[in-house]
């Protein structure tokens, strides 16, 4: 890696601070500030309302802020960035009357595309998805499936360094999902930077790097995914244990608490939960003694119950 | 960045490529065209047919008036029994059915079957008139050719006086030249102004908007809608003038020559009518039209017509183009549609009566205020009844307003486009007017 690539690699490619937005009787964003990084996709999260869309649309352009300032590439936002931005709304769709190809090429010239280099990318993706026989017909008479894909290709053909995905999957069939999931990894071992703005925790746990959730207008959350999973960590193991499970139980003190027990013949699978500060060696050590550990896990809670956790914690 | 050209481009090549367009071009101008050649072709038409008189003419004295044409043969009848005759009518499939029962009173009747045709009816009644008319001559004795001779014929040449001298001029031509240019303003500001609408609020309803605006900026999206629909409209009314002046020239150039002996055999046998032709043709009417149409002031009228549909269409357009934005579909749009549509359609009402006083305070203030002035005020310079200062104020506000409308429909436009499933109040437009 060259000096040049290492620099780039840990650039911020994006950074808002502090942004407020205000509507007539309620606040939309309160001081929020993110910042992604090169070449990492980052999970935008939050419950309806809270305030993704108008965060999305202040970093496209479409809306400004009343207070705070959005940096890309290290530059205050300026209208010339809009060419380097990909953005696929949640609300979307197409003119129905226009032909797919000729709407494509409109909107990649809108991108500040040269006809021809549009013609010739898009003729790559349209190839890419096996969708080429598309070109010629109207967009009514597309599935709404096959819309989503040539919307896909409206938000990457220019070849944006920022990518933002609005609940991107939506629509979509796990077929396509997959199709579209690997494509979007794909825009970024080339390089591309991603928000993808999404309810399906799923999705996030595989492609996200980094999050940041937003509740109620306010940022209440962000960073690495590994390292907020283990923040949210609630101390519980699972374990499969054959052996005498009565005299464990009973030889067990407080700090350490069952929270269930299946028996099957002479096989418990039980969940212990630790008290805060103590060694699961110890639980370990313990056991062995009545019998034998056949599977010992950490239970890491889920994106999913990060998220639910986090946001009822903050209502 | 800036994308209007694209923009417009889009506008104007994906209407202009509908069918809609394509067949609306066409048929225009050969609907225009039948309104100038149908009469004539009418006229032809009629004249072709053979039809038969039958005449029963108890007093046996007007036989000599009913000579038979190329075109209505009479015969006669001496059936005395009225039911008889006219059983013997319909049996015989004549067009209709004379009967003279006395000198004295005029007692002449025409029956038919269906509605009375009235060339037949004018026919016959010019025969009896030129027929009693010579046996009155004769009569006080007159000499018919000394009489003829002593008829004088006046015309009465219309003059405007100008800076340049005095010219010919029609009074007609230019009250003609000023509705139809008040009424072409009107329909192609309301059409197109609608168009605008339609073309914000598919948009809307496709939500291709939100895609478009990140990468163009809310005014861009409308200012691009509405200059490609204007340029719509000017194209759809090139062509109908262009396609409607190729069609009446084609059509006449091709029949006018068949046209005109049959012309003057009709000229022959009605001399009613055979006097209006003479007036057309002659030093009458006809060179007074030309030389009116030749005299008359079109730069003006033009460079006028230009400037105010122009600033009408820009004024509405972009009025329509805010609703669009401000409702979700086309059934909400009503009560903004209203207050917008208003001044139009009272425009156009009140320019027939503006017709007849176009120097009244009525032309004067329609023409003066922005939301009509586009209508009336070129009918006015039209008929050449303006002061130039009142031009001048008339144009001046039509730009302010149209700016401050264009200003007024973007703020609304830009958010109104982002808005979703919320019905719109106008309390809530004012409030978006504030929005940054």
């Amino acid at each position: 890696m060259t000096f040049e690539n290492y620099k780039y690699k840990h650039m911020k490619i994006l950074e808002t601070q502090n942004i407020v937005k205000q509507f007539e009787n309620h606040r939309a964003l309160s001081e929020v500030s993110i910042s992604v990084e090169q070449g990492t996709i980052f999970g935008l999260l939050g419950p309806n309302g809270a305030g993704k869309t108008t965060l999305i649309r202040i970093i496209n352009q479409i809306t400004a802020p009343d207070e705070g300032n959005v940096f890309l590439f290290g530059e205050k936002l300026k209208p010339e960035h809009i060419k380097n931005i990909g953005y696929l709304p949640e609300e979307r769709g197409l003119y129905k009357k226009m032909k797919v190809g000729e709407q494509a090429m409109y909107f990649a010239q809108l991108k500040g595309m040269s006809k021809s280099d549009a013609k010739e990318k898009l003729k790559d993706w349209f190839r890419k998805f096996d969708i080429l026989s598309w070109w010629d017909k109207k967009v009514e008479e597309l599935s709404k499936g096959m819309q989503q894909k040539v919307q896909f290709i409206i938000t990457v053909v220019h070849e944006p360094k920022l990518l933002i995905f609005d609940e991107p999957f939506s629509g979509f069939d796990p077929i396509n999902t997959d199709i579209l999931k690997k494509e979007i990894l794909t825009l970024k071992e080339k390089g591309a930077s991603v928000i993808f703005s999404t309810h399906n925790m799923e999705s996030v746990e595989e492609v996200c790097d980094n999050i940041a959730l937003i509740n109620k207008s306010k940022k209440i959350l962000d960073g690495k995914v590994s390292d907020i999973k283990n923040q949210f960590k609630t101390h519980i193991f699972e374990i499969v244990f054959e052996g005498n499970f009565n005299k464990f139980s009973a030889s067990l003190t407080a700090d350490y608490k069952i929270l269930d027990n299946v028996q099957k013949e002479n096989k418990s699978t039980l969940r212990v939960s630790l008290s805060e500060g103590k060694n699961p060696n110890d639980l370990l050590t313990k056991m062995l003694q009545f019998g034998n550990i056949i599977s010992f896990n950490e239970l890491i809670p889920s994106m999913h119950d990060v998220f639910i956790k986090a946001v009822n914690g903050n209502n | 960045m800036n994308n209007i050209p694209l923009i417009l481009k889009r506008e104007y090549f994906t209407r202009v490529k509908k069918k809609s367009f394509i067949i609306m071009t066409i048929v225009g101008p050969i609907l225009m065209a039948a309104l100038f050649i149908a009469p004539v072709w009418l006229a032809m038409a009629d004249n072709d047919e053979v039809k038969t008189v039958t005449v029963y003419d108890k007093t046996g004295k007007y036989i000599e008036a009913f000579e038979s044409t190329e075109t209505l043969k009479f015969r006669f009848t001496q059936e005395q029994n009225a039911e008889k005759r006219r059983e013997d009518f319909k049996n015989s499939g004549d067009n209709a059915l004379l009967t003279i029962l006395d000198t004295l009173s005029n007692d002449f009747v025409l029956y038919s079957e269906k509605t009375p045709d009235i060339s037949i009816k004018e026919q016959i009644s010019s025969n009896l008139e030129h027929f009693l008319e010579d046996r009155n001559y004769k009569k006080l004795g007159i000499d018919k050719a000394k009489l003829d001779s002593a008829k004088v014929k006046v015309t009465i040449e219309t003059k405007t006086l100008t800076a340049e001298g005095e010219k010919t001029s029609s009074a007609e031509l230019p009250i003609a030249i000023g509705f139809i240019s008040a009424f072409i303003i009107y329909m192609f500001i309301f059409m197109y102004g609608v168009q605008v609408m339609r073309g914000v609020i598919e948009e809307k309803v496709n939500r291709v908007v939100e895609v478009l605006i990140s990468s163009v900026k809310p005014f861009q999206l409308m200012a691009g809608k509405i200059i490609g629909i204007a340029l719509v409209a000017l194209t759809q009314f090139l062509l109908w003038a262009v396609l409607t002046g190729i069609i009446v020239g084609f059509v006449y150039a091709a029949f006018g020559s068949s046209m005109m002996p049959q012309g003057q055999d009709l000229s022959q046998i009605q001399n009613i009518s055979s006097q209006q032709v003479e007036n057309m043709m002659g030093n009458g009417q006809f060179s007074e039209i030309f030389l009116g149409l030749i005299n008359f002031d079109w730069a003006t009228m033009i460079f006028t017509f230009l400037i105010f549909f122009a600033g009408g269409y820009l004024l509405y357009a972009s009025l329509f183009a805010a609703i669009g934005a401000a409702v979700d579909n086309e059934t909400d749009n009503q009560q903004f549609m209203l207050p917008v549509t208003i001044p139009l359609i009272l425009a156009i009402v009140a320019a027939q009566g503006i017709i007849k006083n176009p120097d009244g305070a009525l032309a004067f203030w329609f023409s003066i205020i922005p939301f009509t002035s586009p209508i009336i005020m070129p009918m006015r310079v039209a008929m050449g009844r303006f002061e130039v200062w009142e031009l001048a104020l008339s144009v001046g506000l039509l730009i302010a307003t149209f700016t401050a409308t264009i200003w007024l429909a973007a703020k609304i436009y830009k958010v109104g486009i982002l808005m979703y499933g919320k019905k719109i109040s106008y309390k809530e437009l004012w409030k978006w007017l504030k929005y940054k």
